[in-house]
């Protein structure tokens, strides 16, 4: 496959077309129908999760946040194959992937809320919190597969960036790294076409971003990344090289972004309404339904039914996450040691004095 | 005069130049088509073509590292950092070249650029949004670091800034760029960098402070003068070069001096402002210099900021205990 979609061909791998029909039956991953199934709820849980937030959002009850409206299908389909033991090492819009891993929803309402707990990740092993600096979560990755490698252990990193992302010193030094050491990790870029609002084709002069990893001696692949089918055959593939001992991967998703960069951001700024109609054509999860309800699998009436309970799930897990309760005083002292060094401590103590004062003179 | 808030001014100091100096050239991510992700340079790419005005690729070091190039073959860059935490990528090129490189070439090669960048806390923002490190910026021999507290300041700083023969490291203070509005000047003005502005004459006790802290100060200012409480105000403006005779000056008349600063505490600015006033005005102190800073955390995210910033009680409750000491 990777020989087939070798980037200097500049072919995109994709296994459905935009309107779920098989086009590429060679490479359609053998998945069965009662698992599908339950992949496309996740995927339109996590969905509908996604635009919850939103609009939370704009009601003030939480704050920034970068929507994955979109972009579904990779994330999905990452977090199907990522397994208990394997690495999860995040940018900040795979929420699929963390799910999967075990990240709460909980969590990731009390991160954007502002609760730094919302990156303790308490059932999620092996995931990384999320990383905001662009693409210096990479480098990590590189890491964790040598560590992996050291130990011998049979476990895949996934590491994600996005198309903006490639530009950094970080991606290059991440992809050489791995490169050198040929360790099991599998790169996934999302591109979105926007960097928020500098479109892609201003990041780099290359035919594409999978190109990229012929320079490192790196398997890539430019994969529709609206297609869940060829997503989940890439990264499929992707995990068996690696566990072969012959990764690293770099995996371009080709997606988009839907949504705003994050809440603050006002696409009609950059982008027109043609070019997002021109993509809507390609949104992943209609492409999914419309494979299932040809096959019979799914159906609008049962769709129609069962957003209303997600959103009520949802609703109700996010009330629960604002009762959170205030923050206390000292946790901005925490986890900064593995002791608290004297000074710190005497600054908590004078910030509590501080605080004894003011209770007396704010009621 | 023209009522600006700081967006507005630093956009007119902006525009000013690039009107009447073909060297200057600005850029960073999202600054062209969109006009920068806080609006500071909207407007100026349709003004002035996309050949001075532009989006680049997102890497910081790239910028600042081709902005050196630029600058020393004679171009004056005007670079954007989007955020303070993500200025970092960039440290290289500032710490081993841009603010060496006059030394290194032995005055054969200078390096005039600007170098601009939201920083602090106090708008609910995202991990790596909110913080305040310009101790460790000015701690870099060779580099210049400044902060406007006000629209006028901004407009006149950027643009002696932008006319410097020296790197630039051009702090603004995100929390206050809409604010605070007042009337500013029309065309073209500048205001020599280096040089503190004592903002409120008084008695008791010296308050030097900078960027977003100075309003928190005016607000604990209004408390002081209801416990009877002198304060002078000292905006430093300039975390290098430190203005030593305008703190001298101040802690002899009042003996005390306490410096408001987000950032954290250990060898922070406010540590070597006190250092200062140790050492030009010892026999004039009649109370330790001291620190109303953040602590040697983290920012915290939005919900636990509070116990970070510096709060108008915080900055009277030392002021208090200072004058009584
Ligand atoms: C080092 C760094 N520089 C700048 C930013 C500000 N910023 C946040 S997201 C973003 C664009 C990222 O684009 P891309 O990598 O394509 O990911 P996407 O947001 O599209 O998922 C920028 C410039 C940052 N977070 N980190
Ligand atoms: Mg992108």
């Amino acid at each position: 496959m990777f020989d087939e979609y070798n980037p200097l061909n500049k072919a995109m791998f994709r296994v459905i077309d935009n309107d779920g029909k098989v086009v590429n039956k060679k490479w359609m991953p053998q998945i069965d129908d009662d698992k599908l199934l339950k992949i496309y709820k996740d995927i339109l849980f996590a969905r509908t999760a996604d635009l919850q937030i939103v609009s939370y959002q704009r009601q003030g009850r939480i704050f920034t946040y970068p929507p994955n409206y979109g972009q579904e299908a990779i994330a999905a389909a990452a977090g199907v194959l990522i397994r208990e033991n394997d690495w999860l090492v995040p940018a900040f819009r795979e929420m699929g992937a963390m799910l999967a891993k075990g990240v709460t929803l909980k969590e990731i309402f009390l991160y954007f809320m502002g609760y730094e707990d919302g990156s303790a990740f308490k059932n999620a092993k092996y995931t990384l919190p999320m990383s905001v600096p662009i693409s210096s979560q990479l480098p990590h990755a590189a890491g964790i597969g040598y560590a992996v490698k050291y130990k011998k252990e049979d476990k895949v990193v996934i590491g994600f960036a996005g198309d903006a992302g490639t530009s950094e010193g970080d991606f290059h030094e991440a992809l050489n790294f791995a490169g050198v050491w040929k360790v099991p990790v599998i790169f996934i870029i999302q591109n979105n076409q926007y960097g928020i609002s500098t479109p892609v084709r201003m990041q780099t002069a290359s035919d594409s971003l999978a190109i990229k990893s012929i320079a490192y001696g790196v398997k890539g692949i430019q994969v529709d990344g609206n297609d869940f089918f060829a997503m989940y055959k890439t990264i499929e593939e992707s995990v068996r090289i690696c566990r072969n001992g012959e990764g690293p991967v770099l995996i371009e998703a080709v997606t988009y972004r839907k949504g705003a960069h994050t809440t603050s951001d006002d696409p009609t700024k950059y982008r027109s309404k043609v070019e997002e109609e021109e993509w809507d054509a390609k949104d992943p999860v209609k492409r999914l339904r419309a494979y299932l309800i040809d096959k019979n699998l799914w159906t609008l009436e049962q769709e129609e039914k069962i957003i209303p309970q997600y959103k009520e799930e949802i609703d109700r897990q996010f009330t629960e996450a604002e009762k959170y309760g205030p923050y206390p005083a000292g946790d901005i002292f925490r986890f900064l040691y593995a002791e608290m060094p004297d000074d710190l401590r005497e600054q908590q103590a004078q910030y509590e004095r501080f605080l004894a004062w003011k209770s007396t003179k704010v009621k | 005069m023209k009522i600006m808030n700081m967006v507005n001014a630093i956009n007119d100091a902006l525009d000013i130049k690039l009107g009447e100096d073909k060297s200057v050239i600005v850029y960073g991510e999202d600054v062209g088509v969109e006009g920068g992700v806080f609006r500071v340079t909207e407007g100026l790419q349709k003004k002035y073509g996309a050949e001075r005005v532009f989006d680049t690729p997102l890497a910081e070091s790239g910028i600042v590292g081709t902005a050196v190039g630029m600058a020393v073959a004679g171009l004056r860059p005007v670079v954007e950092m989007q955020f303070c935490g993500f200025i970092y990528p960039a440290f290289n090129q500032i710490i081993s070249h841009a603010s060496r490189m006059r030394n290194r070439s032995r005055g054969q090669l200078e390096t005039p650029m600007v170098i601009r960048m939201p920083y602090g806390g106090g708008i609910n923002a995202l991990e790596h949004h909110s913080e305040s490190m310009e101790a460790i910026f000015g701690h870099i021999p060779g580099l210049k670091v400044v902060v406007p507290s006000t629209p006028h300041d901004a407009k006149g700083m950027l643009i002696a800034a932008i006319e410097s023969n020296d790197t630039i490291l051009f702090m603004e203070p995100k929390r206050i760029y809409r604010a605070i509005k007042q009337e500013v000047e029309e065309g073209k003005f500048s205001i020599p960098l280096g040089k503190a502005s004592v903002l409120a004459q008084g008695n008791d006790v010296t308050v030097v402070a900078y960027g977003a802290m100075v309003r928190e100060v005016q607000k604990a200012m209004l408390m002081a003068k209801e416990a009877g409480i002198s304060v002078e105000l000292i905006d430093l403006r300039s975390i290098y070069p430190v203005d030593r005779e305008t703190i001298a000056k101040s802690v002899k008349k009042t003996g005390r001096i306490i410096t408001v600063t987000e950032g954290p505490r250990t060898y922070g600015v406010g540590s070597e402002i006190s250092q200062i006033a140790i050492e030009e005005a010892f026999l004039h102190l009649e109370a330790p210099p001291s620190r109303v800073s953040g602590y040697d955390v983290i920012v915290p995210l939005p919900k636990g900021e509070h116990h970070y910033m510096q709060d108008p009680y915080k900055i009277f409750y030392e002021i208090e205990r200072i004058v009584k000491y």
